[in-house]
Protein backbone atom coordinates (compact mmCIF):
# COMPACT_ATOMS: atom_id res chain seq x y z
CA UNK A 1 0.00 0.00 0.00
CA UNK A 2 1.11 3.56 -0.50
CA UNK A 3 2.14 5.98 2.02
CA UNK A 4 1.91 9.13 2.38
CA UNK A 5 5.18 9.42 3.43
CA UNK A 6 6.50 8.31 -0.83
CA UNK A 7 3.84 10.57 -2.21
CA UNK A 8 5.74 13.21 0.01
CA UNK A 9 8.93 12.13 -1.34
CA UNK A 10 8.05 12.11 -4.99
CA UNK A 11 6.65 15.33 -5.34
CA UNK A 12 9.61 16.42 -3.55
CA UNK A 13 12.14 15.11 -6.19
CA UNK A 14 9.86 16.00 -8.54
CA UNK A 15 9.48 19.71 -7.46
CA UNK A 16 6.00 20.13 -6.30
CA UNK A 17 4.72 21.58 -3.58
CA UNK A 18 1.61 19.85 -2.26
CA UNK A 19 -0.87 21.29 0.59
CA UNK A 20 -1.56 18.32 2.94
CA UNK A 21 -5.12 18.18 1.36
CA UNK A 22 -3.59 17.47 -1.99
CA UNK A 23 -1.49 14.80 -0.65
CA UNK A 24 -4.45 13.12 0.98
CA UNK A 25 -5.57 13.06 -2.53
CA UNK A 26 -2.99 12.05 -4.73
CA UNK A 27 -1.86 9.26 -2.02
CA UNK A 28 -5.37 7.97 -2.87
CA UNK A 29 -5.15 8.39 -6.62
CA UNK A 30 -1.89 7.36 -7.15
CA UNK A 31 -2.85 3.88 -4.87
CA UNK A 32 -5.73 3.25 -7.01
CA UNK A 33 -3.83 3.60 -10.56
CA UNK A 34 -0.72 1.15 -8.92
CA UNK A 35 -3.42 -1.15 -7.93
CA UNK A 36 -4.79 -0.97 -11.65
CA UNK A 37 -0.99 -1.78 -12.88
CA UNK A 38 -0.55 -4.57 -10.54
CA UNK A 39 -2.76 -6.44 -12.78
CA UNK A 40 -0.15 -7.11 -14.72
CA UNK A 41 1.85 -8.78 -12.04
CA UNK A 42 -0.58 -11.83 -12.84
CA UNK A 43 1.21 -12.66 -16.19
CA UNK A 44 3.79 -15.42 -15.61
CA UNK A 45 7.00 -13.26 -17.62
CA UNK A 46 9.77 -15.38 -16.32
CA UNK A 47 10.43 -16.49 -19.60
CA UNK A 48 9.79 -12.99 -21.43
CA UNK A 49 13.34 -10.67 -21.81
CA UNK A 50 13.07 -7.45 -20.70
CA UNK A 51 12.35 -4.58 -23.36
CA UNK A 52 13.69 -1.13 -23.24
CA UNK A 53 11.39 0.44 -26.14
CA UNK A 54 7.84 -0.11 -27.09
CA UNK A 55 8.95 -0.14 -30.69
CA UNK A 56 10.88 -3.08 -32.37
CA UNK A 57 13.83 -0.34 -33.78
CA UNK A 58 17.52 -0.71 -33.94
CA UNK A 59 20.42 1.65 -34.80
CA UNK A 60 18.36 4.62 -35.98
CA UNK A 61 21.09 7.74 -35.86
CA UNK A 62 21.68 10.43 -38.50
CA UNK A 63 24.46 11.57 -40.36
CA UNK A 64 26.68 14.35 -38.71
CA UNK A 65 25.36 17.25 -40.89
CA UNK A 66 25.37 21.01 -39.41
CA UNK A 67 21.97 22.59 -39.81
CA UNK A 68 21.65 26.01 -37.67
CA UNK A 69 17.93 26.35 -36.00
CA UNK A 70 16.76 29.64 -37.44
CA UNK A 71 14.82 31.02 -34.98
CA UNK A 72 17.05 31.42 -31.97
CA UNK A 73 15.29 34.31 -31.26
CA UNK A 74 12.02 32.42 -30.80
CA UNK A 75 13.74 29.90 -28.14
CA UNK A 76 15.25 32.49 -26.27
CA UNK A 77 12.36 34.55 -25.92
CA UNK A 78 10.17 31.56 -25.08
CA UNK A 79 11.89 31.30 -21.83
CA UNK A 80 10.36 32.64 -18.74
CA UNK A 81 13.55 35.63 -18.31
CA UNK A 82 15.65 36.75 -20.39
CA UNK A 83 18.85 38.94 -20.12
CA UNK A 84 20.57 39.88 -23.47
CA UNK A 85 22.08 36.61 -25.32
CA UNK A 86 21.38 34.37 -21.63
CA UNK A 87 18.42 32.87 -20.56
CA UNK A 88 17.90 33.99 -16.75
CA UNK A 89 17.37 31.65 -13.54
CA UNK A 90 16.59 32.72 -10.15
CA UNK A 91 19.48 32.09 -8.37
CA UNK A 92 20.66 28.50 -7.23
CA UNK A 93 21.21 27.52 -3.20
CA UNK B 1 42.52 30.64 4.35
CA UNK B 2 39.70 28.25 5.44
CA UNK B 3 41.62 25.03 5.30
CA UNK B 4 45.16 24.46 6.65
CA UNK B 5 47.65 22.80 4.43
CA UNK B 6 48.32 19.98 5.85
CA UNK B 7 52.46 19.40 6.50
CA UNK B 8 53.78 16.01 6.07
CA UNK B 9 54.61 14.08 8.49
CA UNK B 10 55.98 10.22 9.40
CA UNK B 11 53.59 7.93 9.77
CA UNK B 12 53.25 4.68 11.67
CA UNK B 13 50.67 3.10 9.54
CA UNK B 14 51.61 2.59 6.61
CA UNK B 15 48.30 3.49 4.01
CA UNK B 16 48.03 3.16 0.61
CA UNK B 17 45.57 5.37 -1.49
CA UNK B 18 42.59 3.80 -3.65
CA UNK B 19 42.00 5.85 -6.68
CA UNK B 20 39.38 5.91 -9.33
CA UNK B 21 38.89 8.59 -12.37
CA UNK B 22 35.95 9.17 -14.05
CA UNK B 23 37.14 11.56 -17.19
CA UNK B 24 34.68 13.15 -19.94
CA UNK B 25 35.90 13.55 -23.43
CA UNK B 26 33.83 15.40 -25.90
CA UNK B 27 33.73 14.15 -29.27
CA UNK B 28 35.26 16.23 -32.02
CA UNK B 29 32.33 15.92 -34.07
CA UNK B 30 30.19 18.79 -35.47
CA UNK B 31 26.92 18.36 -34.53
CA UNK B 32 25.89 17.94 -30.99
CA UNK B 33 25.08 14.21 -30.08
CA UNK B 34 20.86 14.59 -30.69
CA UNK B 35 20.29 17.66 -32.72
CA UNK B 36 22.35 19.65 -35.45
CA UNK B 37 23.75 22.61 -33.82
CA UNK B 38 26.91 23.49 -33.88
CA UNK B 39 29.58 21.93 -31.11
CA UNK B 40 31.66 24.70 -31.78
CA UNK B 41 33.73 26.25 -28.60
CA UNK B 42 33.42 29.53 -27.63
CA UNK B 43 30.31 30.94 -29.54
CA UNK B 44 28.30 33.69 -28.62
CA UNK B 45 25.86 32.63 -25.87
CA UNK B 46 23.03 30.45 -27.22
CA UNK B 47 24.02 30.95 -30.56
CA UNK B 48 23.88 26.62 -31.48
CA UNK B 49 21.03 26.21 -30.01
CA UNK B 50 17.71 24.55 -31.08
CA UNK B 51 14.31 23.28 -29.62
CA UNK B 52 15.83 19.30 -29.40
CA UNK B 53 18.97 20.71 -26.93
CA UNK B 54 16.51 22.87 -25.21
CA UNK B 55 13.98 19.98 -24.19
CA UNK B 56 10.87 21.53 -25.99
CA UNK B 57 7.75 19.33 -25.89
CA UNK B 58 7.07 16.82 -28.86
CA UNK B 59 10.73 17.37 -30.38
CA UNK B 60 12.65 13.48 -31.11
CA UNK B 61 16.28 13.22 -30.62
CA UNK B 62 18.19 11.00 -33.01
CA UNK B 63 21.58 9.71 -32.51
CA UNK B 64 24.36 11.61 -33.94
CA UNK B 65 25.98 8.51 -35.97
CA UNK B 66 29.85 10.15 -35.88
CA UNK B 67 29.16 10.04 -32.13
CA UNK B 68 28.80 5.94 -31.74
CA UNK B 69 31.68 5.92 -34.44
CA UNK B 70 33.78 7.71 -32.00
CA UNK B 71 32.51 6.16 -29.06
CA UNK B 72 32.94 2.45 -30.48
CA UNK B 73 36.34 3.35 -31.65
CA UNK B 74 37.46 4.58 -28.28
CA UNK B 75 36.05 1.68 -26.56
CA UNK B 76 37.94 -0.21 -28.93
CA UNK B 77 40.76 1.34 -27.89
CA UNK B 78 40.53 1.38 -24.54
CA UNK B 79 40.66 -2.74 -24.95
CA UNK B 80 36.77 -2.68 -23.76
CA UNK B 81 34.08 -5.32 -25.48
CA UNK B 82 31.37 -3.55 -27.23
CA UNK B 83 28.00 -4.22 -26.44
CA UNK B 84 25.75 -6.70 -28.31
CA UNK B 85 22.93 -4.24 -26.56
CA UNK B 86 23.00 -0.77 -25.54
CA UNK B 87 20.52 1.71 -24.87
CA UNK B 88 20.17 5.44 -23.58
CA UNK B 89 18.55 6.47 -20.10
CA UNK B 90 17.58 9.69 -18.45
CA UNK B 91 18.95 10.50 -15.38
CA UNK B 92 16.69 12.94 -13.61
CA UNK B 93 18.15 16.14 -11.79
CA UNK B 94 16.99 20.04 -11.34
CA UNK B 95 19.93 22.47 -12.19
CA UNK B 96 19.05 24.53 -14.56
CA UNK B 97 22.06 24.03 -16.63
CA UNK B 98 19.66 20.84 -17.98
CA UNK B 99 16.78 22.33 -19.48
CA UNK B 100 14.66 18.88 -19.79
CA UNK B 101 15.44 18.56 -15.96
CA UNK B 102 17.10 15.23 -17.09
CA UNK B 103 20.14 13.80 -19.34
CA UNK B 104 20.29 11.43 -21.83
CA UNK B 105 22.92 9.53 -20.60
CA UNK B 106 23.58 5.59 -20.33
CA UNK B 107 23.01 3.44 -17.00
CA UNK B 108 23.26 -0.38 -17.62
CA UNK B 109 23.98 -1.14 -20.85
CA UNK B 110 26.97 1.32 -21.62
CA UNK B 111 28.16 0.95 -24.79
CA UNK B 112 31.63 -0.39 -23.73
CA UNK B 113 33.03 -1.94 -20.62
CA UNK B 114 35.75 -4.09 -19.43
CA UNK B 115 38.92 -2.29 -20.65
CA UNK B 116 41.97 -1.18 -19.42
CA UNK B 117 44.89 0.92 -20.33
CA UNK B 118 48.47 0.59 -20.00
CA UNK B 119 50.42 3.66 -18.10
CA UNK B 120 54.45 4.10 -18.32
CA UNK B 121 56.25 5.63 -15.88
CA UNK B 122 59.86 6.17 -15.69
CA UNK B 123 61.65 5.32 -12.81
CA UNK B 124 65.00 6.68 -11.79
CA UNK B 125 66.95 4.36 -13.79
CA UNK B 126 65.44 5.37 -17.06
CA UNK B 127 63.55 2.39 -17.17
CA UNK B 128 60.27 2.18 -17.98
CA UNK B 129 57.92 1.02 -15.26
CA UNK B 130 54.53 -0.32 -16.77
CA UNK B 131 51.52 -0.93 -15.13
CA UNK B 132 48.03 -1.96 -16.29
CA UNK B 133 44.64 0.55 -14.95
CA UNK B 134 41.22 -1.60 -15.73
CA UNK B 135 38.55 0.38 -17.49
CA UNK B 136 35.04 -0.57 -15.76
CA UNK B 137 32.86 1.26 -18.72
CA UNK B 138 32.33 3.96 -21.11
CA UNK B 139 29.10 5.41 -21.78
CA UNK B 140 27.92 8.03 -24.55
CA UNK B 141 25.96 11.18 -23.00
CA UNK B 142 24.85 14.60 -23.59
CA UNK B 143 27.18 17.87 -22.04
CA UNK B 144 25.12 20.27 -19.96
CA UNK B 145 25.01 24.06 -20.65
CA UNK B 146 27.04 26.48 -18.78
CA UNK B 147 25.97 28.47 -15.81
CA UNK B 148 27.29 32.15 -15.02
CA UNK B 149 26.52 33.57 -11.30
CA UNK B 150 25.94 37.47 -11.71
CA UNK B 151 26.04 39.70 -8.97
CA UNK B 152 29.53 37.86 -7.59
CA UNK B 153 32.17 35.47 -9.17
CA UNK B 154 31.10 32.98 -6.44
CA UNK B 155 27.77 31.05 -6.88
CA UNK B 156 27.28 31.61 -2.77
CA UNK B 157 26.73 35.67 -3.42
CA UNK B 158 24.64 35.82 -6.36
CA UNK B 159 21.44 37.59 -6.95
CA UNK B 160 20.21 35.22 -10.11
CA UNK B 161 22.21 32.98 -12.67
CA UNK B 162 22.71 33.38 -16.32
CA UNK B 163 22.67 30.26 -18.80
CA UNK B 164 23.72 29.56 -21.66
CA UNK B 165 22.90 26.35 -23.77
CA UNK B 166 25.80 26.33 -26.58
CA UNK B 167 27.22 23.24 -24.45
CA UNK B 168 23.80 21.74 -23.78
CA UNK B 169 23.72 18.46 -26.34
CA UNK B 170 27.58 18.49 -26.84
CA UNK B 171 28.32 15.00 -27.07
CA UNK B 172 30.62 13.33 -24.67
CA UNK B 173 32.08 9.69 -23.63
CA UNK B 174 32.52 8.85 -20.24
CA UNK B 175 35.46 6.63 -19.26
CA UNK B 176 35.37 5.35 -15.62
CA UNK B 177 38.13 3.48 -14.49
CA UNK B 178 38.79 0.57 -12.03
CA UNK B 179 39.90 1.69 -8.27
CA UNK B 180 43.62 0.17 -9.40
CA UNK B 181 45.08 3.67 -9.84
CA UNK B 182 47.75 4.16 -6.61
CA UNK B 183 48.89 8.15 -6.78
CA UNK B 184 48.57 11.15 -8.02
CA UNK B 185 51.74 11.06 -10.37
CA UNK B 186 49.85 6.97 -12.00
CA UNK B 187 46.51 9.27 -11.95
CA UNK B 188 48.10 12.22 -13.96
CA UNK B 189 49.56 9.22 -16.20
CA UNK B 190 46.29 7.35 -16.38
CA UNK B 191 44.62 11.05 -17.38
CA UNK B 192 47.72 12.02 -19.72
CA UNK B 193 47.44 8.19 -21.55
CA UNK B 194 43.47 8.45 -22.13
CA UNK B 195 44.31 12.15 -23.84
CA UNK B 196 46.99 10.41 -26.19
CA UNK B 197 44.49 8.44 -27.25
CA UNK B 198 41.83 10.40 -28.31
CA UNK B 199 44.02 12.38 -30.04
CA UNK B 200 45.97 9.43 -31.65
CA UNK B 201 42.20 8.72 -32.33
CA UNK B 202 41.15 11.96 -33.62
CA UNK B 203 38.03 11.92 -31.34
CA UNK B 204 38.12 14.12 -28.93
CA UNK B 205 41.17 17.48 -29.04
CA UNK B 206 42.08 16.65 -25.47
CA UNK B 207 42.19 20.62 -24.20
CA UNK B 208 41.35 20.62 -20.39
CA UNK B 209 41.23 24.60 -20.66
CA UNK B 210 38.67 24.38 -22.64
CA UNK B 211 36.66 21.68 -21.04
CA UNK B 212 37.20 19.05 -23.74
CA UNK B 213 38.35 16.76 -21.21
CA UNK B 214 37.62 16.84 -17.99
CA UNK B 215 38.71 14.44 -14.84
CA UNK B 216 36.82 13.76 -11.26
CA UNK B 217 38.79 11.81 -9.00
CA UNK B 218 37.37 9.34 -6.79
CA UNK B 219 39.71 8.91 -3.72
CA UNK B 220 40.18 6.59 -0.52
CA UNK B 221 42.97 5.54 1.49
CA UNK B 222 43.56 2.41 4.13
CA UNK B 223 46.24 0.85 5.74
CA UNK B 224 48.09 -1.48 3.55
CA UNK B 225 47.17 -5.02 3.34
CA UNK B 226 43.82 -3.98 4.28
CA UNK B 227 41.08 -5.16 1.44
CA UNK B 228 38.20 -3.21 2.73
CA UNK B 229 37.65 0.30 1.11
CA UNK B 230 38.30 3.91 3.09
CA UNK B 231 35.69 6.15 2.40
CA UNK B 232 35.02 7.96 -0.55
CA UNK B 233 35.75 11.33 -1.18
CA UNK B 234 35.09 12.78 -4.81
CA UNK B 235 37.35 15.71 -6.03
CA UNK B 236 36.31 17.89 -8.90
CA UNK B 237 37.60 21.06 -10.72
CA UNK B 238 41.46 20.42 -12.08
CA UNK B 239 42.35 21.52 -15.04
CA UNK B 240 45.31 19.98 -15.75
CA UNK B 241 47.42 17.10 -14.72
CA UNK B 242 49.88 18.60 -12.94
CA UNK B 243 46.64 19.76 -10.69
CA UNK B 244 45.18 16.19 -10.43
CA UNK B 245 48.61 14.61 -9.15
CA UNK B 246 48.93 17.58 -6.81
CA UNK B 247 45.32 17.77 -5.43
CA UNK B 248 45.52 13.76 -4.93
CA UNK B 249 48.64 14.22 -2.90
CA UNK B 250 46.98 16.82 -0.47
CA UNK B 251 44.08 14.55 -0.53
CA UNK B 252 45.64 11.34 0.73
CA UNK B 253 47.71 13.73 3.46
CA UNK B 254 44.45 15.22 4.81
CA UNK B 255 43.25 11.75 5.06
CA UNK B 256 45.76 10.17 6.35
CA UNK B 257 45.98 12.91 8.75
CA UNK B 258 42.68 12.53 9.44
CA UNK B 259 42.99 8.72 10.21
CA UNK B 260 46.31 9.17 12.44
CA UNK B 261 45.38 12.22 14.57
CA UNK B 262 41.37 12.16 14.72
CA UNK B 263 41.49 15.93 13.66
CA UNK B 264 38.69 15.56 11.19
CA UNK B 265 36.14 12.99 10.41
CA UNK B 266 36.07 11.69 6.58
CA UNK B 267 32.92 12.34 5.01
CA UNK B 268 31.93 10.94 2.02
CA UNK B 269 31.17 14.13 -0.52
CA UNK B 270 32.80 15.93 -3.32
CA UNK B 271 35.15 18.65 -2.62
CA UNK B 272 36.79 20.73 -4.92
CA UNK B 273 40.64 21.86 -5.81
CA UNK B 274 41.16 25.15 -4.87
CA UNK B 275 44.30 26.06 -7.50
CA UNK B 276 45.49 29.26 -5.50
CA UNK B 277 45.11 27.74 -2.21
CA UNK B 278 46.54 23.98 -3.56
CA UNK B 279 43.70 22.46 -1.34
CA UNK B 280 40.87 20.37 -1.52
CA UNK B 281 37.52 22.35 -0.13
CA UNK B 282 34.48 20.67 0.86
CA UNK B 283 31.38 21.60 -1.55
CA UNK B 284 28.99 22.41 0.24
CA UNK B 285 26.99 18.83 -0.03
CA UNK B 286 23.28 18.22 -1.77
CA UNK B 287 20.69 18.44 -0.10
CA UNK B 288 19.52 14.84 0.00
CA UNK B 289 21.20 11.62 -0.93
CA UNK B 290 20.96 11.69 -5.62
CA UNK B 291 17.91 9.79 -6.85
CA UNK B 292 18.42 9.65 -10.78
CA UNK B 293 15.84 7.77 -10.90
CA UNK B 294 17.34 6.10 -14.25
CA UNK B 295 14.96 4.84 -16.79
CA UNK B 296 15.15 3.88 -20.64
CA UNK B 297 15.05 6.59 -22.64
CA UNK B 298 11.74 5.97 -24.83
CA UNK B 299 12.99 8.59 -27.73
CA UNK B 300 15.62 6.97 -28.46
CA UNK B 301 16.03 3.24 -30.34
CA UNK B 302 18.66 0.49 -28.65
CA UNK B 303 21.74 -0.09 -30.56
CA UNK B 304 23.08 -3.36 -31.37
CA UNK B 305 26.32 -2.42 -33.38
CA UNK B 306 26.51 -5.32 -36.20
CA UNK B 307 29.37 -7.20 -35.78
CA UNK B 308 31.12 -6.49 -38.90
CA UNK B 309 30.31 -2.22 -38.37
CA UNK B 310 32.53 -2.85 -35.27
CA UNK B 311 35.33 -5.12 -37.02
CA UNK B 312 35.43 -2.59 -39.76
CA UNK B 313 36.10 0.56 -37.12
CA UNK B 314 38.77 -1.72 -35.70
CA UNK B 315 40.74 -2.22 -38.78
CA UNK B 316 40.12 1.97 -38.83
CA UNK B 317 42.22 2.16 -35.48
CA UNK B 318 45.78 3.64 -36.14
CA UNK B 319 48.93 2.22 -34.03
CA UNK B 320 48.01 3.45 -30.62
CA UNK B 321 50.40 4.54 -28.15
CA UNK B 322 51.01 1.92 -26.21
CA UNK B 323 52.00 0.05 -29.27
CA UNK B 324 53.86 2.65 -30.28
CA UNK B 325 56.08 2.86 -27.21
CA UNK B 326 56.33 -0.91 -27.08
CA UNK B 327 57.30 -0.78 -31.21
CA UNK B 328 60.18 2.17 -30.22
CA UNK B 329 61.70 0.69 -27.21
CA UNK B 330 61.60 -2.65 -28.17
CA UNK B 331 62.61 -2.80 -32.34
CA UNK B 332 63.93 0.23 -32.74
CA UNK B 333 66.19 0.14 -29.55
CA UNK B 334 65.13 4.10 -28.12
CA UNK B 335 64.98 4.64 -24.55
CA UNK B 336 62.07 5.03 -22.68
CA UNK B 337 62.57 9.03 -22.30
CA UNK B 338 62.93 9.42 -26.55
CA UNK B 339 59.92 6.90 -27.00
CA UNK B 340 58.04 9.02 -24.56
CA UNK B 341 59.02 12.83 -26.39
CA UNK B 342 58.70 11.22 -29.63
CA UNK B 343 54.85 9.75 -28.48
CA UNK B 344 53.38 12.54 -27.00
CA UNK B 345 51.92 14.19 -29.94
CA UNK B 346 50.51 12.28 -32.47
CA UNK B 347 51.86 14.64 -35.43
CA UNK B 348 55.55 14.19 -34.12
CA UNK B 349 55.15 10.95 -33.77
CA UNK B 350 54.08 10.50 -37.24
CA UNK B 351 56.47 12.79 -38.62
CA UNK B 352 59.28 10.85 -37.02
CA UNK B 353 57.58 7.20 -38.87
CA UNK B 354 57.48 8.73 -42.05
CA UNK B 355 61.15 9.87 -41.87
CA UNK B 356 62.00 6.33 -41.02
CA UNK B 357 59.71 5.00 -43.19
CA UNK B 358 61.68 7.23 -45.93
CA UNK B 359 65.14 5.51 -44.86
CA UNK B 360 66.07 7.92 -42.22
CA UNK B 361 68.59 6.57 -39.62
CA UNK B 362 66.51 6.07 -35.89
CA UNK B 363 69.00 7.65 -33.78
CA UNK B 364 69.64 10.84 -36.46
CA UNK B 365 65.84 11.11 -37.53
CA UNK B 366 64.64 11.04 -33.43
CA UNK B 367 67.64 13.57 -32.94
CA UNK B 368 66.46 15.68 -35.15
CA UNK B 369 63.15 15.41 -35.00
CA UNK B 370 63.21 15.81 -30.66
CA UNK B 371 65.80 18.88 -30.81
CA UNK B 372 66.31 21.50 -34.61
CA UNK B 373 62.49 20.30 -35.44
CA UNK B 374 60.84 20.67 -32.03
CA UNK B 375 62.27 23.99 -31.01
CA UNK B 376 61.50 25.47 -34.56
CA UNK B 377 57.61 24.06 -34.44
CA UNK B 378 57.69 25.47 -30.66
CA UNK B 379 58.75 28.36 -31.77
CA UNK B 380 56.84 29.32 -34.66
CA UNK B 381 53.86 27.69 -33.07
CA UNK B 382 53.16 24.96 -36.18
CA UNK B 383 52.00 21.56 -36.11
CA UNK B 384 54.50 18.85 -37.16
CA UNK B 385 51.88 18.09 -40.04
CA UNK B 386 52.80 21.75 -41.13
CA UNK B 387 56.15 22.20 -41.32
CA UNK B 388 57.12 22.85 -44.55
CA UNK B 389 60.45 20.34 -44.70
CA UNK B 390 59.01 17.33 -45.21
CA UNK B 391 59.91 13.86 -43.31
CA UNK B 392 61.16 12.67 -46.74
CA UNK B 393 63.26 15.46 -46.49
CA UNK B 394 64.54 15.44 -43.52
CA UNK B 395 64.92 11.75 -44.68
CA UNK B 396 67.48 13.02 -47.57
CA UNK B 397 69.22 15.39 -45.24
CA UNK B 398 70.41 12.95 -43.51
CA UNK B 399 71.22 10.66 -45.84
CA UNK B 400 73.41 12.94 -47.05
CA UNK B 401 75.15 13.32 -44.16
CA UNK B 402 75.41 9.78 -43.74
CA UNK B 403 76.96 8.93 -47.39
CA UNK B 404 79.57 11.85 -46.39
CA UNK B 405 78.20 14.65 -49.34
CA UNK B 406 77.69 17.22 -46.26
CA UNK B 407 79.04 17.26 -42.89
CA UNK B 408 76.63 17.73 -39.91
CA UNK B 409 77.54 21.41 -39.88
CA UNK B 410 76.70 21.82 -43.24
CA UNK B 411 73.77 20.00 -42.45
CA UNK B 412 72.90 22.81 -39.48
CA UNK B 413 73.83 25.31 -41.71
CA UNK B 414 70.92 24.56 -44.67
CA UNK B 415 68.55 23.58 -41.83
CA UNK B 416 66.71 26.71 -41.22
CA UNK B 417 66.01 27.39 -44.93
CA UNK B 418 64.88 24.17 -45.42
CA UNK B 419 62.59 24.21 -42.22
CA UNK B 420 61.32 27.73 -44.08
CA UNK B 421 60.73 26.90 -47.06
CA UNK B 422 60.98 22.99 -47.85
CA UNK B 423 62.10 21.48 -50.78
CA UNK B 424 65.12 19.04 -51.21
CA UNK B 425 67.89 19.29 -49.44
CA UNK B 426 70.20 17.90 -52.33
CA UNK B 427 69.36 20.80 -54.53
CA UNK B 428 69.72 23.21 -51.82
CA UNK B 429 73.35 22.38 -50.48
CA UNK B 430 74.32 21.66 -54.43
CA UNK B 431 72.98 25.17 -55.27
CA UNK B 432 74.74 26.74 -52.10
CA UNK B 433 77.91 24.67 -53.26
CA UNK B 434 78.06 22.91 -49.79
CA UNK B 435 78.73 19.82 -51.41
CA UNK B 436 81.59 17.94 -49.07
CA UNK B 437 84.63 17.75 -50.06
CA UNK B 438 85.48 14.48 -50.29
CA UNK B 439 88.25 14.15 -53.02
CA UNK B 440 91.89 13.45 -51.54
CA UNK B 441 93.78 15.01 -54.56
CA UNK B 442 92.07 18.77 -53.70
CA UNK B 443 92.14 18.31 -49.80
CA UNK B 444 95.79 17.06 -49.75
CA UNK B 445 96.75 20.15 -51.66
CA UNK B 446 94.83 22.52 -49.16
CA UNK B 447 96.66 20.69 -46.19
CA UNK B 448 100.08 20.97 -47.65
CA UNK B 449 99.79 24.30 -48.73
CA UNK B 450 98.18 24.93 -44.72
CA UNK B 451 101.65 22.80 -43.76
CA UNK B 452 103.95 25.09 -45.39
CA UNK B 453 102.70 28.61 -44.57
CA UNK B 454 102.27 27.38 -40.66
CA UNK B 455 106.01 25.88 -40.18
CA UNK B 456 106.57 27.21 -36.43
CA UNK B 457 103.43 25.21 -35.99
CA UNK B 458 104.30 21.99 -37.12
CA UNK B 459 107.22 22.02 -35.65
CA UNK B 460 105.65 22.56 -32.59
CA UNK B 461 103.16 19.50 -33.37
CA UNK B 462 106.20 17.43 -34.16
CA UNK B 463 107.72 18.77 -30.59
CA UNK B 464 104.87 17.05 -28.73
CA UNK B 465 102.27 19.67 -28.47
CA UNK B 466 99.73 17.66 -30.69
CA UNK B 467 96.77 19.50 -29.52
CA UNK B 468 97.30 21.62 -32.73
CA UNK B 469 95.78 19.17 -35.06
CA UNK B 470 92.52 20.85 -33.99
CA UNK B 471 94.23 24.49 -35.54
CA UNK B 472 94.90 22.79 -38.30
CA UNK B 473 91.56 20.95 -38.81
CA UNK B 474 89.96 24.24 -38.19
CA UNK B 475 92.10 26.17 -40.62
CA UNK B 476 91.27 23.43 -43.32
CA UNK B 477 87.28 23.91 -43.01
CA UNK B 478 87.90 27.92 -42.96
CA UNK B 479 89.87 27.34 -46.15
CA UNK B 480 87.00 25.27 -47.58
CA UNK B 481 84.33 27.41 -46.06
CA UNK B 482 83.66 24.36 -43.67
CA UNK B 483 82.75 22.01 -46.68
CA UNK B 484 86.26 19.77 -46.28
CA UNK B 485 85.04 16.05 -45.26
CA UNK B 486 86.00 16.08 -41.33
CA UNK B 487 86.47 12.37 -41.28
CA UNK B 488 89.24 12.43 -44.47
CA UNK B 489 90.79 15.42 -43.46
CA UNK B 490 91.96 13.77 -40.33
CA UNK B 491 92.98 10.97 -42.14
CA UNK B 492 95.00 12.92 -44.46
CA UNK B 493 95.95 15.46 -42.09
CA UNK B 494 97.64 13.45 -39.43
CA UNK B 495 100.72 11.60 -41.34
CA UNK B 496 101.69 14.76 -42.61
CA UNK B 497 102.02 16.22 -39.54
CA UNK B 498 103.61 13.28 -37.96
CA UNK B 499 105.84 13.80 -41.48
Amino acid sequence: MLEREEVKKVAHLARLALTEDETDAFTGQLAQILDYVEQLNELDTDEVAPTAHAIDMRNVTRPDDLENYEHREDLLNAAPAREGDFIRVPKIL
Amino acid sequence: MTAAAPTKTPHETQYEAVIGLETHCQLSTNTKIFSNSSTEFGATPNTNIDPICMGLPGVLPVLNQKVLEYAVKLGLALNCQIAPYSKFDRKQYFYPDLPKNYQISQFDLPIAEHGWLEIELIDDDGNPQRKRIGVTRAHMEEDAGKLVHAGSDRLAGSTHSLVDYNRAGVPLLEIVSEPDIRSGREAAEYGQEIRRIVRYLGVCDGNMQEGSMRCDVNISIRPVGQEKFGTKVEIKNMNSFSAIARAIDYEIERQTQAIETGSETIVQETRLWDENLQCTKSMRSKEGSSDYRYFPEPDLTPLEVPAEQVQGWKAELPELPREKRHRYQEELGLSAYDTRVLTEDVDVTAYFDAALTAGADVKQAANWVMGDLTAYAKEQKLSFADLALTPETLAELIGLIADGTISGKIAKEVLPELLEKGGSAKELVESKGLIQISDEGELEAIIDKLLADNPDKVEQYRAGKTKLQGFFVGQVMKATSGRADPKLTNKLLVPKLKG
